[in-house]
């Protein structure tokens, strides 16, 4: 079985962003990156599914695949050192649409022919929840978006998602392209030698132009704005102001 | 210009969000709405009383990605526009949908500035795009929270589509919430509770608000994480974004990816021993208190009072 693993290097979840005063975007430059944290889910649910077939007539190969830029390299050896086998740099500096990363994907896919494509369900800068969908359907797969629990049952796939009204379990057949959500492992950090043996698995970095891709944006960006500012609040006194107050905002609703 | 809304249903029931997304795709053009699954009819009929729907589209079979791309891509060349609601039926075949006519989709849209200029936020709410889609045909998720609910009392026509919508993949179980609390993107009031609340059954001090204010419960991931609360009460960046009138935020932080799921809120409350939590700084007003004290104390006022809603 061969898992390929897409992944993001993004601006890391615990920085509070800047956005430029000038409207052209978000402050990156002078800011940590890491691996988005979608995606750290996905590629843990490969080593666990690698894990989980040892002993199998053969192994699980994963490759994991990133499109950015040079610097996105070390996501890359973040996932190595999880277990992976492999990865691929597709090179670009180019801030590119979503439909073009999934364009990129499906290349390495048919390359690759790989079982299983996992990835996390949405990037945390441009929050799009785009790619694993826009992948599944140009490389015309079945799809499971926003996974909780992936098991490996015969010829199949079981997946259990999270949707607006709980939880629901599908089967599909392989190959096939998963979402991850965060409620479906816990990633593990690797430890030291695993990051040393990381830097001696291969990364072939390839620039973006051999995949013949027309990258072209479909989408103008006009601007890039800070959300409106609220009101300041004030703290109450006691249960009783509490309770005027919902009063109060009641009545005004049902004024309405 | 011609719109193609996908409904959206749970339970036998059009969801509370179909009328917003309606509402927002009227400033679009002329509406047919699609609604897909099994035993629809009575769906059917509650889309039909829509205003600004054109003709009611009926599909039998699954929502599953794959086939409902495959049978939207095939309606598409009758529409300008094809529009869903941003939850999970939308997020996970409109992008599908978009590979397949090889456009690029505008997604969690929260105002529509024009028919081709939309705003959408990114960085978890922290940064708001404009964007500018000149493509021929415009595929767009809108979330409902951002729009108000289309008035009803239409009598639409009900065109049923000839062919059934087949998926490769098997559903083998739905695990429902069962709650008989309202729909949490759509509601008016909603009470939010985080880990603090300390075990599930503590949770109840937070639905038994909710029930007495007529309100949606909410919940932090930390608190969905720790069994607390159903993973679909979880508000936030990666949960359902809400837009109440009044969100009432029960030890809860207020990490940056809960705010993400709360900015359209007009009022907020915040009950938090910390005066320091960015919750109580970002709230209209604030109550610093141990909540197993105070909410049972707002109980017995807001009884007191006669607060009913
Ligand atoms: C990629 C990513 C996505 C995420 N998505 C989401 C999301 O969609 N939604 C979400 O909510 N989180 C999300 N999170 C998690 C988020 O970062 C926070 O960890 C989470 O929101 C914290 O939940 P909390 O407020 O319940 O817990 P805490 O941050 O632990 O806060 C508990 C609060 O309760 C207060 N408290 C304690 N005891 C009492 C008491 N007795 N009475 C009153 N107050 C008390 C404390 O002062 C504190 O403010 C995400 C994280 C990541 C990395």
């Amino acid at each position: 079985m061969k898992i390929l693993v897409a992944i993001k290097r993004v601006v890391d979840h615990n920085v509070r962003i800047r956005v430029r005063p000038d409207g052209t975007g978000v402050e990156t430059t002078g800011v940590r990156l890491s691996m988005n944290p979608f995606c750290k889910h996905a590629v843990e649910a490969a080593v666990q599914l690698a894990e989980a077939g040892q002993g199998a007539a053969s192994p699980t190969e994963i490759v994991i695949v990133s499109v950015g830029p040079k610097a996105a390299t070390d996501v890359i050896l973040t996932a190595l050192a999880m277990g992976a086998h492999r990865g691929i740099l597709i090179e670009t500096d180019a801030d590119l649409e979503t439909l073009a990363i999934a364009k990129l994907l499906a290349k390495v896919v048919d390359e690759e022919q790989a079982d299983l494509v996992l990835l996390g369900k949405q990037a945390v800068d441009d929050d799009s929840n785009h790619v694993g969908q826009m992948l599944a359907a140009l490389t015309n797969r079945p799809q499971a978006t926003f996974a909780s629990e992936i098991s490996i049952v015969g010829p199949a796939l079981e997946v259990t998602r999270e949707i607006d009204s709980g939880r629901q379990t599908l089967s599909l057949p392989l190959p096939a392209i998963v979402t991850a959500d965060l409620r479906l492992n816990t990633p593990r950090n690797a430890a030291l030698p695993m990051v040393m043996k990381a830097r001696a698995k291969p990364l072939a970095v390839r620039p973006v132009a051999e995949f013949g891709v027309d990258l072209s944006p479909r989408l103008v960006i006009e601007k890039i704005n800070p959300p409106a500012e609220r009101a300041a609040g004030r703290t109450l006194g006691s249960v009783a102001d509490l309770a005027a107050f919902i009063a109060d905002d009641i009545a005004q609703m049902e004024a309405l | 210009m011609r719109v193609l809304v996908l409904a959206d249903h749970d339970a036998g029931l059009l969801a509370p969000a179909t009328a917003r997304i309606v509402q927002g795709a009227t400033a679009l053009g002329a509406i047919d709405l699609l609604v897909v699954g099994d035993d629809i009819a009575a769906i059917a009929q509650s889309a039909a009383a829509l205003a600004g729907v054109a003709k009611v589209l009926t599909g039998k079979g699954s929502l599953a990605a794959d086939g409902l791309a495959a049978r939207l891509a095939a309606l598409a060349g009758d529409y300008d526009y094809v529009v869903a609601s941003a939850g999970s039926v939308g997020k996970d075949v409109m992008p599908r949908l978009a590979a397949l006519l090889d456009v690029m989709p505008v997604t969690d849209i929260v105002t529509i500035l024009g028919p081709t200029r939309f705003e959408r936020p990114i960085y978890a709410g922290n940064a708001v795009q404009t964007v500018t889609d000149n493509q021929p045909r415009h595929i767009l998720t809108l979330r409902a929270s951002a729009f108000r609910p289309a008035a009803t009392g239409n009598t639409a026509d009900i065109e049923a589509l000839d062919s059934d919508i087949a998926s490769l993949v098997t559903l083998l179980a739905n695990h429902r919430t069962l709650s008989d609390t309202p729909d949490l993107a759509t509601a008016q009031i909603v009470v939010g509770g985080g880990v603090a609340l300390g075990s599930a059954e503590n949770f109840q001090l937070i639905e038994k608000l909710a029930k007495r204010l007529g309100a949606a419960v909410g919940a932090t991931r930390a608190a969905v994480d720790a069994g607390y609360a159903p993973n679909d009460w979880q508000i936030g960046q990666t949960g359902k974004i809400i837009a109440p009138d009044l969100y009432i935020a029960i030890g809860i932080s207020g990490a940056l990816q809960h705010l993400a799921g709360i900015q359209g809120a007009k009022k907020i409350v915040a009950i938090n021993t910390d005066a320091e939590a960015p919750l109580v700084k970002l709230a209209d007003v604030a109550l610093i208190g141990d909540l197993f004290e105070t909410i049972p104390q707002l109980i017995a006022e807001l009884d007191k009072r006669g607060v009913t809603h």
